[in-house]
């Protein structure tokens, strides 16, 4: 958005976020009815579910377990006793006129998510996070013109709530934020993290100082923003708008905004004045939540390599540049695959080749055959002995990207199709200088034109013991016995 | 029958066991004065004779293949309308709810059903469990089966009454600052409520989630005890359901005190106290003191304290549980335009005053702002109640008290709310500092309106407070009273 | 003393989502001033370094697995709904109510 990058010089936007994330447990935060996605409306309830009379909630460990998790992996506080607590509002989709959240003692504080910074000049920086606390879902309500429909299929669905400290610099950020915390929620095992099921939505708060300025400015909520390509539009857009307000001499009104992200702007959902008074009360049908040793020792040994561990690891152990590691991390099948590469091979000095391979090719492939990692008809095994077939001058690179491209079709491996199709590459000395010498018998013109000072025919002799070889001849080999021979 | 149904529900389980009688003529025998009787008592919302009838059917079919139905075989129990029972409406007799059918049984209405119990209807009650008269009951008074212009006291009024009427063997109730305790006092039962946490609140609609407890009435110290082991212990449903096994309790009435240490506190001995209220407890006290207790004085400092605390807490919890009473999914719904005032108008319509006042409360000490003046005040407080109690435990073994500061009240008498809130002011405490603690008939006054004192024991020590009471059960000389309306003969019925 | 407003009756009554008389706003008025007045003997109690106490039995929240049990049939689950329509409760429109509340 450059619009907004001429303003940047003077306006510094300030962005927090909270950050619903939906963990991935089989039952209910606090009912043992099913989660799913995509189920006809209001197939997975319960008493508890539809707010009953006289029905209780009981916390499920997964989603315990699962925060514990989180809270690990973001180096949080975390508390051996925290609590949950009732949120009141009123709204057809919460069917007990309160939300079971946690208020003034969640399970995680203190922690933070380290992002790559975009741009030419990113750099690492840490987003610390204010808190991290359990809460329950609400259902879903869908809008015709003179009615509202409810479906509670997703009330009671297990949430983390993931809130940072307003500390990022640009809507590029905070969409970087937000897949850092997918990621890192999905390599955890605790989200499948998929946006497009709402698995994990977004809201924020943006306020713009001018540069130098320690106050921040007056702040407005952005709710509702549920992919990371509208987490930056929307940010972007409300930055530029209180930008605009300002420079015309404006104030911004502390208010929530509602992103329409079919309409690609915000409107006014209420303002300060009108904000709910949630009267936040202990939940007495939930003594406290205890986090004791046992739990915390089985998550912990439990706690796979961290992406941001692992982009450390790509670096250092196999010398990748941190660019080229950070794709690879993206999924953590993907930097699986990597390390399963590299141990099939045998030799970390080629998994800068390897990873290169798998940037360029295998991605390539899969996207295009529109397969998944763990889909790949190409496995570590396939690649590392690919990689061991070009570095033992088996096959040329040039080959090697067919040979890849028919291991990608039939799944057979390097070897099997570098026999089969006789690929092998002909780098012996005698058996190239033998075809040489009849390929220059042939075409005695154009040695004589050669010798003459036609340099340029050095390529056509090349391209000869090439045709000849159909391929297979070692092009390093060749060169050299052809300048001997016309030498 | 009139003898029949008078009998305890023990005798009346031995008796179906043993086929002497059938569990299909018992359950007749209490549904006929039901039908005879009730409409000038009020104590049912709902009688539900099918149901009944088909159960005891198959109860006496079970014994017939030689089935063990379970302690309560055949045994007629009503439950007060707070209790959810799949298929048969649950109102907590309020508007709001009026025709809910739920969908799922309560734990405590399915332990009485595998014990063997043939439910026969729902209980009349304050709305909510709102009140200490009855006569918050959405739908119709209830009075008091020994003098018909007097209450019988409340929230589980209809339990209490329908018990001393002999319409049911025995019931169940709840108790959240009294409700169960103070009715069976005013009309001549035994009532219990437990250790916070002993008795599952899943399927008790919620009225103060932190106070509330399910607990029997019954004729008899026997039969409270029999039923209390039947719905009590753990259940996974309630998350403060105390991980212990029921406890026995069916002997503890003839265990005897002899050295227990019983404890009166001091700052209960108050002058607005009724002198024949005062005299019954004196009068108890000296019954264990011949029987080898020892009576000691004990302090509560916090007593004065234990209303304020009580009327903070219980209607925060209140507001919050009664904020799904919103016309979406059951009960009432007032159609109108826009969805807030659908939420308005039904809420309005569908709640009486009290539970509109405790709301009102809950919500004004809930807001921000306020929170720590009310709602944290209150419970730092109540812990000093609780400390009370444990220091006061360190001396005694039980605490002898009042249940009510006064006999049965007139219809009508308590208009002010705060005056009705007092009518709790012996009961309040034990709710608060979650201990068991029973309702036991000890005197009559001079009006010929029953006097029950109170016993409250240790955490998870029901047994004692049994023990207690069943020895001033024994001695009381109050036991074959029964109301002279419910000794009347009945016609046929209607 | 505790006073009321009306309008602070009327703001309650708005969060608590209950339509309200003007009598019975008078009278809540009334009423509720007099409870409160009486629980201001609270405040002279001294309650510095006392943890507030939601439940007076001590417990830890006991977890449950993460086990599926079947759900209610749709049916079930909206018998009792006074509006409903293809499977799914239904109210008036609430984004038009939003704008208005
Ligand atoms: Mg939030
Ligand atoms: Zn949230």
């Amino acid at each position: 958005m450059s619009e907004l990058a001429d303003f940047m010089d003077i306006w510094e936007p300030v962005i927090g976020l909270e950050v619903h994330v939906q963990l991935a447990t089989h039952s209910k935060a606090f009912s043992s009815s099913g989660v799913a996605f995509g189920k006809p409306p209001n197939e997975l309830t319960d008493p508890v579910v539809l707010g009953l009379p006289g029905a209780l909630p009981v916390f499920n460990k997964a989603a315990l377990e699962a925060a514990v998790r989180l809270g690990i992996a973001t180096s949080s506080k975390i508390r051996a006793r925290s609590r949950f607590a009732r949120k009141h509002y009123f709204y057809p989709d919460s069917p007990k006129g309160y939300q079971i959240t946690q208020a003034d003692e969640p399970i995680c504080e203190d922690g933070a998510i380290e992002i790559l910074t975009p741009g030419p000049e990113g750099g690492r920086k840490k987003i610390r996070l204010i808190r991290i606390h359990l809460e329950e879902d609400a259902g879903k309500s869908t809008h015709a013109a003179n009615a509202s429909l409810v479906d509670l299929n997703r009330c009671g669905v297990p949430l983390c709530e993931v809130v940072t400290h307003p500390e990022l610099g640009s809507a590029e950020e905070a969409a970087e934020l937000m897949r850092s915390l997918n990621r890192l929620a999905r390599y955890l095992g605790v989200s499948e993290g998929d946006m497009e099921k709402g698995q994990m939505r977004c809201d924020a708060n943006v306020s713009v100082r001018r540069r130098g300025e320690d106050r921040l400015g007056t702040r407005t909520e952005l709710k509702n923003i549920n992919s990371f390509r509208f987490v930056q539009k929307a940010i972007e857009h409300e930055i530029l708008r209180q930008i605009r307000i300002l420079e015309e001499g404006g104030t911004i009104v502390q208010e929530t905004r509602l992103w329409d992200a079919d309409k690609g702007a915000s409107f006014t959902m209420r303002t300060k004045e009108e904000a709910n008074d949630y009267r936040y009360l202990p939940d007495p049908d939930l003594p406290p939540l205890v986090v004791d040793g046992p739990t915390m020792a089985a998550v912990m040994r439990s706690m796979p390599e961290l992406p941001m561990q692992k982009l450390d690891r790509f670096g250092r152990d196999y010398g990748l540049r941190e660019q080229e590691a950070y794709q690879l991390i993206g999924e953590r099948a993907l930097a699986d695959f990597l390390d399963e590469s590299v141990r099939a091979h045998g030799n970390p000095a080629s998994a800068r080749t390897i990873a290169t391979w798998i940037a360029n090719e295998l991605l390539g492939a899969l996207n295009a055959a529109g397969k998944t990692i763990a889909q790949s008809p190409v496995t570590p095994t396939h690649l590392a002995r690919l990689v061991q077939l070009i570095e033992s001058d088996t096959i040329s690179g040039k080959m090697a990207k067919d040979v890849f491209d028919k291991s990608f079709t039939t799944g057979a491996m390097p070897d099997q199709i570098v026999e089969a199709e006789g690929l092998r590459q002909l780098s012996d000395p005698m058996e190239i200088e033998r075809i040489a010498r009849a390929v220059l018998a042939a075409n005695e013109r154009q040695v004589a034109a050669f010798k003459a000072g036609k340099d340029s025919l050095f390529g056509f002799f090349v391209g000869q013991v090439m045709r000849e070889t159909g391929g297979r001849a070692n092009p390093q080999v060749t060169s050299d016995v052809l300048r001997r021979l016309l030498s | 029958m009139i003898d029949l149904v008078w009998q305890s529900a023990a005798e009346l389980a031995r008796r179906v066991k043993a086929k002497e009688i059938s569990a299909v003529d018992l359950s007749r025998a209490y549904l006929d004065r039901i039908a005879a009787l009730d409409p000038k008592l009020g104590t049912f919302l709902r009688v539900d004779k099918s149901a009944a009838i088909r159960r005891a059917v198959e109860i006496d079919g079970q014994l017939a293949k030689g089935e063990d139905v379970g302690p309560l075989a055949g045994v007629p129990i009503a439950l007060k309308d707070v209790l959810v029972t799949e298929g048969l409406a649950t109102t907590a007799a309020s508007r709001i709810l009026g025709g809910w059918i739920p969908p799922y049984d309560g734990t405590v209405v399915a332990r009485l059903r595998a014990a063997g119990a043939v439910i026969l209807g729902k209980l009349n009650c304050d709305e909510f469990a709102m009140g200490s008269s009855n006569e918050n009951s959405a739908y119709k008074p209830c009075k008091n089966p020994w003098d018909l212009t007097r209450t019988p006291g409340g929230s589980s009024g209809g339990s209490a009454a329908a018990v001393a009427a002999a319409f049911c063997a025995a019931s169940l109730g709840t108790d959240t600052g009294g409700s169960i305790r103070q009715p069976a006092a005013m009309c001549g039962v035994v009532g219990v409520k437990p250790t916070y946490g002993r008795v599952s609140r899943y399927g008790v609609v919620a009225f103060a989630s932190s106070l509330d407890q399910v607990g029997p009435l019954a004729r008899s110290v026997e039969d409270a005890a029999l039923l209390l082991e039947v719905i009590s212990g753990f259940d996974p449903r309630d998350s403060t359901s105390i991980q212990e096994p029921a406890p026995k309790l069916r002997d503890a009435h003839k265990a005897g005190v002899a050295g227990l240490k019983i404890g009166l506190p001091v700052e209960y001995r108050s002058d607005d106290l009724d002198p024949e209220i005062a005299a019954a407890v004196a009068r108890a006290a000296d019954m264990l003191r011949d029987a080898g207790a020892a009576v000691v004085d004990v302090s509560l400092p916090h007593t004065r304290y234990a209303l304020p605390v009580y009327y903070i807490l219980a209607p925060a919890e209140a507001s919050s549980n009664l904020a799904r009473y919103d016309g979406v999914r059951y009960g009432l719904r007032k159609p109108a335009d826009a969805l807030i005032d659908v939420y308005k108008t039904t809420r309005g319509a569908g709640f009486g005053a009290e539970v509109k006042r405790r709301i009102m409360l809950g919500t004004y000490t809930l807001r921000s702002g306020y929170y720590d003046a009310y709602y944290k005040k209150a419970q730092q407080v109540r812990a000093l109640i609780k400390r009370d109690f444990d220091a006061a435990f360190a001396s005694c073994d039980a605490i002898l008290a009042p249940v009510t500061p006064t006999p049965a009240f007139e219809l009508g008498a308590k208009s002010n709310p705060i005056d009705m809130y007092l009518a709790d002011v012996f009961t309040l405490s034990c709710n608060l500092a979650g201990l068991p603690g029973a309702s036991v008939p000890a005197a009559m006054s001079g009006k010929g309106l029953p006097i029950g004192v109170q016993i409250m024991g240790k955490p998870l020590d029901e047994h004692t407070v049994l023990r207690v009471a069943g020895h001033i059960e024994a001695n009381a000389g109050v036991r074959d009273h029964k109301p002279a309306f419910a000794t009347q003969p009945i016609g046929a019925p209607a | 003393m505790v006073r009321l407003t009306r309008d602070e009756v009327l703001e309650l009554a708005h969060l608590a989502r209950l339509a309200l008389t003007d009598d019975e706003v008078e009278r809540l008025r009334g009423e509720l001033a007099q409870i409160l007045t009486h629980m201001e003997a609270l405040s002279t109690v001294n309650t510095v370094g006392v943890a507030p106490m939601t439940h007076a039995v001590p417990m830890d929240l006991r977890l449950r697995p993460d086990e599926v049990a079947p759900s209610l049939m749709p049916e079930v689950a909206l018998a009792a709904a006074p509006d409903k329509v293809d499977g799914q409760f239904r109210v008036p429109n609430i984004i038009k109510t939003q704008a208005e509340s």
